[in-house]
């Protein structure tokens, strides 16, 4: 990865001692992740160019035992500059980004014009250089980079090519740098150690409070942290040669939707279940344990049991609901398990209610009947409360694309007519009636943004 | 004295402390067999005659009676047990097992018991103890049959316990030794006529009385038929049938089980009070025209029949109402309960008929249980289960399976003897057969004809689980999921990581004489099942639909229309290239690759491949420029010109590399398929024919729709051959030169065994460019290529034989028509190995 630095302060060349770098020779460093290599292209009283070169060694990565997937080969560490060009400014240009000259203290202080080219850097959108950048006085050029010239279709990559222009302090440009850079590009990074980020949040000190977007800075860096462990369901993408998030989406919140509308049928559905007179509750796709959480905290709901397909949601909703902490009387009452909707799981047998919230609508319909099955015959609870989106609804969300669907896991979602003329007929076919209630603010032409089917067993001759 | 046990049952030892029980029971039983509470009380408390851990020890014992039960092992209780209580709850732990308790009293003077106890150091308690053990175990003693016992054998003083021996009894429903052939009748409701028929068209000759009645029948071959119960009621000719069924009985020429019917008729004619309904009435008139002697020989026959029947080494099962696993070549009232009315769920239909749990769905056993009760319109395999009754009393048809060939044969009713509640053939719809969760979670094994049993661990079974369930077509299209694939050894050459030098070499080595090499395309693993015509799906797989197109993991390639469009093409080309009628089928498995790659992956292939071919060529040129123009200045910037200028061209290759794998593609426009291996049809597999035979067929499908089936070039190479192996490598070479992926080397003969068992399906070869996209733009520099090498392939290798072996297992069942849960198993296990963390570049 590539950054240069370009002044036409008079003399250009003071950049060699403000860097604390000899523009007659090329230097090279060992940082984290590779070898850094400083040199000149251009050095002289007009014109004064820096070009830090960062050499990833993506295979020393690997053999240093992070086990991994793919993406450790192939990805665009050794390119697109982001957390390891910042480590590598850090090693590299400590005395300038701390703000010392020795042989010339007198430069410090001194506001130059300055000129930043970084080819590829990673960006989620190719708007948020300027924001970044723009707020502490850089002109900011960002230019998209096509994702493959060759295959127009594709458009552009996550990758601009940015020209940052402004009169700085070096050691106030460095340290925005060395903040913003790995913000921009916010991608997983698997070698930098977490105590790096108090050094990083250091380099803020003096502009970072006060820029408009320090909440994002912020968030943007600490979200990065981590380790970077496959997990198996990534090897299974990996098998398939699928992105992983694409096998491993059924946690992201989906598009659009704010907050109220999930407290709004959680309170519908907990509201339909204490009305049903149900003690013994079992939450069919219970992901991260949100409606779990509210049964536990109601005495009235005795015992609450939660089954999720996905691993990950149920260590999540463990987490949670500190599932390892609870008394034994509280622990006794709530457990979560894996289990399939579209695998008969007689352990779901004898509850008085089960709940299937925000859940049918993530199954092909092809495979509804085997669900059904599974659970109005094989579970077969008194009561069955299921709720989905109306899609008649989705009008009113002003930034959902047309005929997008709420989450790109949706596999259909419905109209109020083709889910009542579903209930209607499992409850033929399993000796259940159904009732339907609006959750959500009613519009009189498109209804609520979401359906709330109640199922009750007909009693049994 | 010989006392007479069943072969499954609880033994009970009753006797007062110092009778000699234990030294008895050592006599007898394997000391496996015997659990003594002394024993349990010295594991739970470490004192045998801790008399506090008494409650502790019979918890652990009755646990451990409890497992050995459930494995059907004769087990014997060394206790007191002179109190009701500890017997009652051992017969109700004989009960939930369905197991015969029985009681053996050793009843011997409480001077001889109390001078035993006086004798050991170990037991300080006194005399008084042992009084009141003789006295409570005389008291009980009458009682003992009404508690439960079904014997109870008595052993008065020492020399009868001296001088006992035990002798085992089989069951009464224990026929393993009987191995068939068998006809098996489904029930026959009084209809004599249709019976002779039946029998005379399974081929039996039938014996008649002076009065031209039946009496017995028998096969020349001396196969032997069996009743599934209810020969009585409704129909016309009760009498007539029981006569002839009796008569094979006591000939030895067939087999009875009870049915519902019969258990009421017993009542019925010993005055019980009997609701007479459902046909009762009609052989209650029937039975009263008959001599009392011959009505008595029914009450008896009748009385005599059991509620199941094992046979054929424990491989068939026949019930009335069917049986679940866990009751076969058991004994208790809830096992008879369930044989002859079967398990009703409590609700009724819309006819006031009771509904029933349909125990044939759960049914996960190795038996085949043949059942009859219900009556179906046609009769169809569930899970090795099969319902024989086709209501020919209602005017159906009436139904036999000769086993072991599983031919159906039967016969019309000659009219509607009786009105059914229900009209025949509306059974109500049955919905789906799910498969259960507890046929893939946790860890399990998978027996394999060729690799012993697989196992699978319970984090990998969760991991296939959340990707089956939410990603995979519907598990009844899931015939086969490929098999991962190792590859070559790594090249001992500098400049290559793969090279087909070591793939032959290791064939030669397993003892390979001749590969086949075949291009490996540079597209997607998929699986194509296409069905003849749209009758053959429900038929064959019980789903609606033609076929399935699906990728490795089991995810449809395309959406349902262009799905529906592929498969009529390739249906179009099978028909076309003669394949239905030449392997006698109606569906087909084929193993192919689908083309282009980004037709799948598009998506990998712009965020993974295209995302780093764009950074490193808006970077690596641009450090080029500014190193020369470092280096015009003067400086000396060593080396690293030279190497950002070989890593450039390296991303260019690279780009060039990923490109070769996208194409457009309009519907099914570019979209090509290249078929490589049959996999199954019905009733085959094809692992055995040699590579050329599949590589035949794909080539007439080829010729049927050359628009869409791609060929495989391919090469014979004769490990043997140093003139056939240089070829083998040039070939290589031309493919990769020229872009392409690699190759696929395969044994020849296809299924090959070596002396240490399965050989590699195939390796594969990859070629130098390809794997740029693998492992990296820059790994053919040197450095890059030294380490690299050091990769281990020891795990990918066994894993490749081990989801080889569930492949060919899964498809062996789905040819053989086993049931969907025992493919799925095959199909699930394959996924969930692939979670297994293993090299992904490998």
């Amino acid at each position: 990865m590539l950054l240069t630095i370009t002044t036409t302060h008079r003399p250009a060349s003071d950049l060699g001692f403000l860097l604390h770098k000899h523009p007659g020779r090329a230097q090279v460093f060992a940082v984290a992740g590779g070898v850094a290599h400083v040199f000149y292209p251009r050095a002289d009283e007009d014109v004064c160019t820096v070009a830090l070169l960062l050499e990833v060694d993506p295979v020393a990565l690997v053999r240093r035992g992070r086990a991994g997937g793919l993406a450790q080969y192939v990805n665009d560490r050794p390119y697109a500059a982001g957390s390891l060009v910042a480590v590598a400014m850090g090693a590299v240009f400590r005395t300038a980004l701390n703000g010392r000259c020795d042989a010339r203290p007198e430069l410090v202080g001194q506001v130059i014009p300055l000129r930043v080219e970084v080819p590829a850097v990673g960006t989620p959108d190719a708007g948020l250089p300027a924001a970044l950048f723009g707020p502490l006085g850089w002109a900011v050029e960002a230019t998209p980079v096509p994702l493959d010239p060759e295959v127009p279709a594709w458009g552009d990559s996550r990758y601009v090519d940015l020209v940052l222009t402004a009169e700085l302090r070096l050691a106030d440009a460095l340290r925005q740098l060395y903040v913003l850079l790995p913000v921009l590009d916010g991608s997983k990074h698997y070698w930098v150690d977490r105590q790096e980020v108090d050094k990083l949040l250091r380099a803020g000190a003096g502009w970072l409070a006060g820029h408009p977007e320090r909440e994002l800075v912020t968030r943007r860096y600490l979200g990065r942290g981590g380790g970077f462990v496959p997990s198996a369901l990534e090897r299974l993408a990996e098998a398939d040669d699928v992105p992983e998030e694409a096998l491993d989406n059924a946690l992201d919140e989906p598009v659009d939707v704010p907050l109220p509308p999930a407290v709004q049928r959680r309170e519908a559905v907990l509201a339909v279940l204490r009305s049903a007179g149900a003690r013994r509750v079992v939450d069919l796709g219970c992901g991260e344990g949100a409606l779990l959480r509210a049964l536990v905290e109601d005495p009235l709901f005795t015992e609450v049991l939660g089954v999720d397909v996905s691993s990950k949601a149920l260590r999540t909703a463990e987490r949670r609901l500190h599932l390892d902490r609870l008394s034994d009387r509280a622990r006794g009452r709530i457990s979560v398990r894996q289990s399939s909707l579209t695998y008969a799981d007689e352990g779901l047998a004898g509850y008085d209610a089960a709940v299937l919230m925000e859940v049918v609508e993530h199954v092909e319909e092809d495979r509804l009947p085997v669900v059904e099955h599974n659970v109005f015959g094989v579970a077969r609870p008194g009561t069955v409360v299921v709720t989905t989106p109306n899609v008649e609804y989705n009008a009113l969300f002003e930034s959902l694309r047309p005929n997008a669907f709420r989450h790109a896991d949706h596999r259909f979602e419905w109209t109020r007519a083709r889910f009542r003329a579903w209930a209607d007929a499992v409850g033929r076919r399993y000796g259940y009636t159904a009732a339907h209630l609006p959750v959500g603010p009613e519009d009189p032409a498109l209804g609520s943004p979401t359906q709330l089917a109640v199922f009750t067993r007909r009693q049994e001759s | 004295m010989e006392l007479t046990i069943p072969d499954l049952s609880l033994v009970v030892l009753i006797g007062a402390s110092g009778s000699g029980k234990s030294t008895f029971a050592a006599r007898h039983f394997a000391p496996t067999q015997v659990l003594s509470s002394d024993y349990f009380r010295g594991l739970v408390s470490d004192d045998e005659n801790d008399q506090s851990a008494t409650a502790d020890a019979f918890d652990v014992l009755h646990h451990v009676a409890g497992k050995r039960l459930a494995a059907g092992r004769v087990t014997v209780v060394d206790a007191t047990n002179v109190q009701r209580r500890a017997r009652a709850a051992l017969v109700a732990l004989a009960r939930e097992h369905d197991v015969l308790p029985v009681a053996v009293v050793l009843d011997l003077p409480e001077d001889v018991c109390v001078a035993r106890n006086a004798a050991r150091p170990d037991r300080d308690f006194g005399a008084r103890v042992v009084r009141r053990h003789v006295a409570d175990l005389r008291k009980s003693l009458r009682h003992l049959g009404k508690e439960g016992f079904r014997k109870v054998h008595v052993l008065h003083g020492q020399s009868e316990v001296d001088s006992a021996s035990f002798a085992y009894e089989r069951m009464l429903n224990d026929l393993r030794h009987e191995t068939g052939p068998f006809d098996v009748v489904g029930d026959v409701h009084g209809c004599r006529a249709e019976l002779e028929e039946l029998l005379g068209a399974l081929g039996y000759v039938l014996s008649r009385d002076d009065a031209g009645r039946a009496v017995d029948a028998a096969h020349p071959e001396g196969r032997r038929a069996a009743f599934v119960g209810d020969l009585v009621d409704r129909g016309p000719d009760t009498p007539g049938v029981l006569r002839l069924v009796m008569g094979m009985v006591r000939s030895g020429h067939a087999f009875a089980v009870s049915g519902n019917h019969e258990h009421k008729l017993v009542r019925a004619l010993r005055g019980r009070d009997v609701k007479v309904a459902h046909g009762l009435g009609e052989s209650l008139a029937q039975l009263a025209e008959e001599p009392a002697g011959f009505r008595e020989e029914v009450e008896a026959f009748c009385h005599g029949l059991v509620s199941h029947h094992v046979l054929d080494g424990g491989a068939l099962v026949l019930a009335h109402a069917g049986l679940p696993e866990r009751f076969h070549g058991r004994a208790s009232s809830r096992v008879r309960s369930f044989a002859l009315y079967g398990d009703t769920t409590g609700e009724t239909d819309e006819f006031g008929l009771p509904v029933r749990y349909p125990w044939a769905d759960d049914y996960r056993g190795e038996a085949v249980v043949l059942y009859g009760h219900t009556p179906v319109p046609d009769v169809e395999w569930v899970n090795r289960t099969l319902c024989l009754d086709t209501g020919v009393v209602f005017g159906g048809r009436l139904t036999a399976l000769r086993y072991p060939e599983k031919e159906v044969v039967s016969v019309a009713a000659h009219r509607v003897w009786y009105e059914p509640v229900r009209p025949l053939g509306t059974a109500p719809d049955r919905g789906p057969r799910p498969l259960k969760l507890g046929d893939v979670t946790g860890n399990r094994a998978v027996g394999t004809a060729h690799h012993g049993r697989v196992a699978i661990s319970a984090e990998h079974s969760a991991a296939a689980l959340e990707v089956m369930s939410r990603f995979a077509v519907d598990p009844r299209w899931l015939a086969y999921l490929p098999p991962t694939m190792a590859p070559t050894a790594t090249s001992a050459r500098q400049d290559v990581l793969e090279h087909p030098a070591e793939a032959f070499a290791g064939f030669r080595g397993a003892g390979v004489a001749h590969v086949l090499c075949e291009e490996k395309h540079m597209g997607s693993r998929a699986v194509v099942l296409v069905c003849r015509d749209a009758a053959t799906a429900p038929r064959r797989f019980d789903v609606e639909g033609t076929g399935a197109v699906h990728t490795r993991t089991g995810r449809a390639f395309f959406p349902t229309d262009l799905n529906e469009a592929l498969l009529d093409r390739v249906r179009a080309a099978v028909a076309s290239a003669g394949l239905w009628e030449e392997l006698a089928t109606d569906w087909l498995l084929l193993d192919a690759e689908l083309l282009p790659w980004s037709a799948k992956a598009d998506g990998l292939v712009r965020e993974q491949y295209a995302s780093v071919g764009a950074a490193a060529c808006a970077a690596l040129p641009r450090a080029v420029d500014a190193l020369t123009a470092a280096r015009e200045r003067g400086v000396d910037v060593g080396d690293l010109l030279a190497r950002t200028a070989s890593r450039a061209a390296n991303a260019s290759a690279y780009r060039a590399a990923y490109r070769r794998y996208v194409w457009d593609t309009d519907g099914l426009d570019g979209v090509r398929l290249a078929p490589f291996q049959v996999l199954a049809s019905q009733g085959r597999t094809y692992e055995g024919k040699p590579h050329p035979w599949h590589l035949a067929v794909a080539g007439r499908l080829r010729a049927a729709d050359p628009d869409l089936f791609t060929a495989t070039r391919n090469l014979v190479v004769d490990t043997t051959d140093e003139r056939s192996l240089a070829a083998g490598a040039a070939w290589w070479e031309e493919l990769t030169a020229a872009g392409g992926e690699g190759m696929v080397v395969k044994p020849l003969a296809n299924l090959v065994r070596g002396r240490r068992g399965l050989v590699q399906p195939g390796v594969k070869v990859r070629g130098r460019e390809y794997l740029r996209i693998i492992y990296g733009p820059d790994y053919t520099e040197t450095a890059n290529l030294d380490r690299l090498r050091e990769r281990s392939l020891g795990g990918k290798r066994s894993l490749a034989l081990r989801e080889y072996a569930l492949g060919l297992e899964g498809l062996r069942r789905v040819a053989a028509g086993e049931p969907l849960w025992r493919v799925h198993e095959c199909v699930f296990a394959v996924l969930a190995l692939e979670s297994e963390p293993v090299d992904p570049r490998l």
